[in-house]
């Protein structure tokens, strides 16, 4: 996988009776060749681990692969969404969804990269269950869901400064009194580059 | 000149209410009768017309369970519109685990749904285990499942009693409360702890059984079904009980799904689904157990669903206890947990619905990333649907038929 930072580290413990987990390219299978099909420039790539399939398709085109998942493939549940925050890579992040079939009982994982300040289009239209997922990511990564129809944060307060599940932001967290000084604390932006406080973690 | 006198009072009234309605926070411009001619031809209003008000429930208030803040519009008694305001109890769970490595994730999540802490480890370990590729023993898959029922049967003993008490039945309360005693006392003598078990590793367990306890489960659980019976008798045909929860709060399978609501919820409107029996993890395929459904998705169906996966939970620990041999605890995991640089999702069925962690690792010993799929999150967005139309006390029957632990609603 190209968007992994780090290869894995070889574990010191040798055992060679069994093989090492490893990830398979899924770009056959069937509910990845059914996304193709509908939409011929969405899939970036497709990989197997453990029996989970993770489709990475094109920021542009989530809602659309999500709208044929859930119409088509007959994925009818929204389990989660979320984001993962790459720091140095570029896209910074990838935002992650679940989605679950009952008919299938099985679960497919779909991802899209996001740069900073990038919009992703929401699936909140699509499935009703990803409106507060939406705006936990939101809240937590700053990435913005275009077309979301209530995008406020939601475990921090309104006008809280920073996104903490971001690698940059500090773990012992910032001075609540930031949101009262936007121009030292400017929104989106994390904490202020120059806080002596500021540590980075990770 | 008396007509006059008669005014003048009048207006002094109206003066009166209208301060009064402006420190209420009511923006209404007042008209008195005889007052400003120039607004007669429009139709005079009514001072007490004001149909729309905001009122705030919670985040102090006993019956949100928590620290839950709503925000009402209400009708006199009628809510038009609900809206949570979550996060009160938000402490970076999340972030937490990335700075720590795998095994010292697990006390981090006995404190986001802290009435169900084992299935919370259970979930954690599960994940992690997945992306390692472990197999865990059959004994500590045997004890794992116990625990995790008995899990279920005080999470539910919780939510009866108190949901009960919500809507005015405080007898129900103690009775639940002495049987959570006594499996909270099962829990401390296995690992310490009472409500923060911390009580799974990655790879199996801490501990083994202390001597006597299977002993005393199959006691309990041999006594369990009497007591249950015992809160049937106390609501499940009392009328009050009836009038309080039947129709109340209706979602239909359609609308479950499309909300993503999971656990005694979705059963309770018709969909049999229920992650030990669709996907089944340790040694629940073995296990013979009924997944109850109901059909009418009210909050009388959810408390008859909740009832009723009591009693599986102990038909399920009574073929664990049977089950149970001698052997190892933990299986072969490396001192130092490094995952392959993979990704994983791996879910439960906690008490409240699908509970799953979605770990992403880089190699290292602690985990990139690491997010919880809260069920109390992902239910409590139904809320401003179920209140809708419906009255301020029945609010509180539907927060406690959600049945949120904000402490995972905001981890």
């Amino acid at each position: 996988m190209a968007e992994e930072p780090k290869p894995p580290a070889a574990a010191g413990h040798a055992e060679p009776a069994k093989p090492k987990p490893a990830a398979a390219d899924a770009a056959g299978h069937p509910w990845v060749a059914s996304i193709r099909a509908a939409l011929p420039d969405a899939v970036v790539a497709a990989k197997e681990f453990a029996g989970q399939i993770t489709v990475t398709v094109a920021r542009e085109q989530i809602a659309a692969v999500a709208r044929h998942l859930k119409e088509k493939e007959d994925f009818g549940y929204c389990v989660d969404v979320t984001a993962v925050d790459w720091k140095k890579r570029e896209p910074r992040f990838d935002v992650v969804y679940h989605f679950y079939s009952f008919s299938k009982n099985d679960r497919i994982r779909v991802k899209c990269g996001a740069a900073e300040g990038e919009a992703v289009p929401s699936i909140a239209n699509v499935y009703l269950a990803a409106n507060w997922s939406e705006r936990e990511t939101w809240d937590m990564f700053g990435i913005r869901f275009s077309g979301h129809p209530d995008l406020r944060r939601i475990l921090t307060w309104e006008g809280f400064h920073g996104h903490p599940l971001r690698k940059d932001f500090p773990l012992e967290g910032i001075d609540t009194g930031a949101a009262i000084y936007p121009e030292e604390w400017p929104e989106g932006g994390g904490p202020s580059p120059t806080d002596p406080n500021r540590k980075v973690v990770s | 000149m008396s007509d006059e006198k008669i005014s003048q009072a009048e207006r002094d009234e109206a003066a009166h209410f209208a301060s009064r309605a402006a420190a209420a926070g009511v923006a209404r411009p007042l008209a008195g009768k005889g007052d400003t001619p120039a607004s007669s031809s429009a139709e005079p209003p009514t001072l007490f017309d004001v149909q729309e008000m905001e009122l705030n429930f919670g985040p102090q208030h006993p019956s949100t369970h928590g620290v839950l803040r709503i925000v009402l519009k209400v009708d006199g008694e009628k809510i038009l519109q609900a809206i949570p305001d979550v996060g009160y109890l938000h402490r970076g769970t999340e972030k937490l685990f990335e700075t720590e490595t795998y095994p010292m994730g697990i006390p981090h999540t006995d404190r986001m749904d802290y009435v169900a802490a084992a299935t919370n480890n259970h979930a954690f370990c599960l994940a992690v285990e997945k992306l390692l590729d472990v197999e865990v023993p059959r004994r500590a898959q045997l004890i794992r499942v116990i625990l995790d029922e008995l899990q279920r049967l005080s999470s539910h003993l919780v939510w009866l009693g108190t949901s009960g008490i919500d809507l005015g039945a405080v007898t129900p309360f103690w009775y639940a409360f002495r049987e959570r005693e006594q499996i909270l006392d099962f829990f401390e003598e296995y690992c310490g702890a009472r409500l923060t078990l911390n009580c799974m590793r990655i790879g199996g367990l801490p501990f083994d059984l202390t001597t006597g306890w299977i002993e005393r489960l199959f006691e309990f659980v041999d006594d369990l079904p009497a007591r249950i019976d015992d809160y049937e008798q106390l609501l499940t045909d009392n009328r009050i009980w009836k009038k309080r929860t039947v129709g109340i709060g209706v979602l239909t399978a359609a609308e479950c799904i499309e909300w993503g609501l999971t656990g005694p919820i979705i059963r309770a409107s018709g969909v049999e689904w229920d992650l030990r029996r669709a996907q089944p993890y340790e040694c629940y395929d073995e296990l013979d157990f009924v997944v109850p459904v109901r059909q009418n998705g009210d909050t009388y169906d959810r408390y008859v669903v909740r009832v009723q996966e009591m009693r599986q939970s102990v038909r399920i620990i009574r073929q664990c206890l049977e089950r149970i041999e001698a052997g190892d605890i933990r299986g072969k995991v490396p001192r130092v947990i490094k995952p392959p640089a993979e990704e994983i999702y791996a879910s439960v069925e906690s008490p409240k619905g699908e509970l799953g962690f979605y770990c992403v690792s880089n190699g290292t010993n602690r985990p990139y990333r690491m997010h919880c799929r809260p069920p109390s999150f992902i239910n409590l967005q139904a809320l401003p649907k179920l209140a809708k139309g419906h009255l301020i006390s029945d609010l509180v029957a539907l927060i406690g038929t959600i049945d949120i632990v904000l402490g995972e609603v905001d981890r």
